[in-house]
């Protein structure tokens, strides 16, 4: 393996008396896509946020590309380039779709601190924020207030944000979460284009896309890693079978959860 | 449907402005410019709030503690023999500016009612330091011999000259919030009154924007308190009272919470309805409740209690409802 784009070790984080991270260690190689699954409360999002820079460990450290981030605050992260989406959408509900990318775009390329100059003459900006508006399929859209868009296009556009920072490590939660069969599609074949560069860590349920699209994948119970390979090898594991899915693992791994 | 260029709006107010002080003063009105000065340096200050609580969404309780300190600044260089409003108009923006880098460097680690108890303990920390500062007249405050001196022949100590400076120095704030907010900062504070969390995972930097958002907002207050020390040619502890600060908070949402003309219309409104009850017999008022000019904040919270059942975007959002 390659020197790693993220090296997490002996990761921990405690809630009163839970521990929602134990002792996690996590590798990511550049460019691959590595797909965290576990059941609900496993700490997935808890274990996300640490990465982000969102939610700050009790132990351990967080190394990107070399470089210990573990005391980096989110928005230096995102500089850094590590980007995250939300599981439950979080859009400026009030801006329009070009105006939510545009936001993202200025955080991205130079400073915020611009007291004088009028933004709206910026044209490189909006026509960033145009491709990206492209990209994640919502041509056509661009004047449409968050708030206003369909599920499906709300959860597009979520993904467009962290797409937005021009990140090197991508974090998704469950960006499948909610859509429909043709939503889910377009959402896999996003995420299939992110392939060349972008290192993406993917939190998802639906296991016919983590099995699509994942090049490894690690499950975490309780905090802890339990196992983590590729799919080959986690679809074989039977602690695997035990801890997480149980007597349904032939249904799960097979076809659609949900 | 023809709609009126955006600009016509605004040059109708300037001319109006720009004329109302001669009219009065044609009309032997003069105590009227003075009244009239009061208002543009309140909406000054209310815009000035305006930016912190409308566009950054901060709900600072204590913005008096900022036209306070501007006021006893520019109040105490005149006492000390200081006579240039070019030293102490801007000497009153850096102080304020600073107390609001220190006072919003802990408060704004705060949220939600937190950060309007932190900021109104602030504020009325200053207000019991004036209490209790021999130097600075105690609680019986500080009269000032006369107007700071501007040079280019502008007599601060007429009427007419200090409401057309301060119409100008309300103008050119207006005409710089309205450049931030269009600028990649205004953008900015908004997306993180919008939605702090995601700002956040977009990569702005909250913390410093807050911050600097707030220390503007503290400085134009600054600025405004020491017009208003020039204006009355006095100035004690009540400025930096928290009723101040609610004053001022009661002007913005009344004109319109972060909205650039917000804070203008709702000095105008508030001041305006104070004086149009104090200084007229309304008739039919006075037949229902014979007392009633002794009783203008009642009036003032009806008025207020309306605004907000019936223009929840203040006096400002109430025309954009129609044509936005």
């Amino acid at each position: 393996m390659p020197e790693p784009l993220l090296s997490v070790r002996a990761l921990q984080k405690r809630f009163g008396g839970v521990l929602a991270t134990d002792d996690v260690s996590l590798d990511l190689a550049p460019g691959e896509l590595h797909a965290l699954i576990g059941p609900n409360g496993a700490g997935k999002t808890t274990l996300l946020a640490q990465l982000a820079g969102s939610l700050k460990p009790d132990a351990g450290s967080i190394a990107f590309e070399g470089r210990d981030i573990a005391e980096l605050a989110q928005h230096r992260r995102v500089a850094a380039g590590i980007a995250r989406s939300y599981q439950i959408t979080s859009l400026f509900a009030r801006l329009n779709v070009r105006d939510n990318l545009a936001l993202a775009v200025q955080a991205r390329s130079g400073s915020s601190f611009v007291f004088w100059r009028p933004r709206s003459a910026e044209a490189g900006l909006f026509e960033e924020a145009g491709a990206l508006v492209a990209r994640i399929g919502l041509a056509g859209r661009e004047g449409v207030r968050a708030d206003a868009l369909s599920h499906g296009e709300q959860r597009a556009l979520e993904v467009g944000l962290a797409l937005a920072t021009r990140p090197r490590l991508l974090l998704l939660d469950e960006p499948m979460a909610g859509l429909g069969p043709e939503e889910t599609a377009r959402m896999i074949a996003l995420i299939e284009r992110l392939r060349d560069g972008t290192t993406v860590l993917l939190v998802e349920h639906d296991m016919d896309a983590v099995f699509r699209l994942a090049a490894r994948i690690s499950v975490l119970v309780n905090g802890r890693v339990l196992a983590s390979g590729s799919p080959e090898a986690i679809r074989g594991n039977a602690q695997v079978r035990r801890a997480y899915l149980g007597e349904d693992l032939a249904a799960g791994f097979t076809s659609d959860q949900r | 449907m023809l709609k009126p260029k955006p600009w016509v709006g605004t040059a109708l107010v300037a001319a109006f402005a720009i004329a109302l002080p001669l009219a009065l003063r044609a009309g032997g009105q003069v105590f009227y410019i003075s009244f009239a000065s009061q208002v543009l340096i309140y909406a000054l200050a209310a815009t000035s709030l305006n930016l912190v609580l409308g566009y950054g969404g901060m709900v600072s309780f204590g913005h008096a503690a900022f036209v306070g300190a501007g006021a006893y600044v520019a109040s105490l260089l005149l006492h000390a023999g200081v006579e240039s409003a070019w030293i102490a108009w801007p000497a009153a923006m850096a102080v304020a500016a600073a107390i609001a880098l220190a006072t919003g460097a802990i408060s704004l680690r705060t949220r939600g009612v937190y950060f309007i108890m932190i900021t109104l303990a602030f504020a009325q920390m200053l207000f019991y330091l004036a209490n209790s500062i021999k130097a600075w007249g105690g609680d019986e405050g500080l009269t000032l011999a006369r107007r700071p001196s501007l040079g280019f022949g502008i007599d601060l100590g007429d009427e007419l000259a200090f409401y057309y400076v301060v119409l100008a120095l309300l103008a050119a704030a207006l005409y710089a919030l309205h450049r931030v907010v269009g600028a990649r900062f205004g953008h900015a504070v908004v997306a993180i009154r919008e939605n702090e969390t995601r700002a956040e995972a977009i990569g702005l930097p909250v913390f410093r924007a807050r911050l600097a958002c707030f220390v503007i907002g503290g400085a134009a207050g600054g600025l405004a308190g020491a017009l208003l020390a020039c204006h009355d040619k006095y100035v004690n502890p009540n400025v930096l009272h928290w009723t101040q600060s609610g004053t001022l908070m009661i002007m913005v949402i009344l004109g319109g919470v972060g909205r650039l003309w917000g804070g203008v219309l709702g000095a105008v409104a508030l001041l305006g309805l104070e004086r149009l009850l104090a200084d007229f017999r309304i008739g039919w008022l006075a037949a229902l409740f014979p007392n009633y000019a002794q009783h203008t904040s009642l009036a003032v919270g009806v008025v207020l209690l309306a605004a907000v059942l019936f223009a929840p975007r203040g006096l400002a959002g109430w025309r954009g409802s129609h044509n936005a």
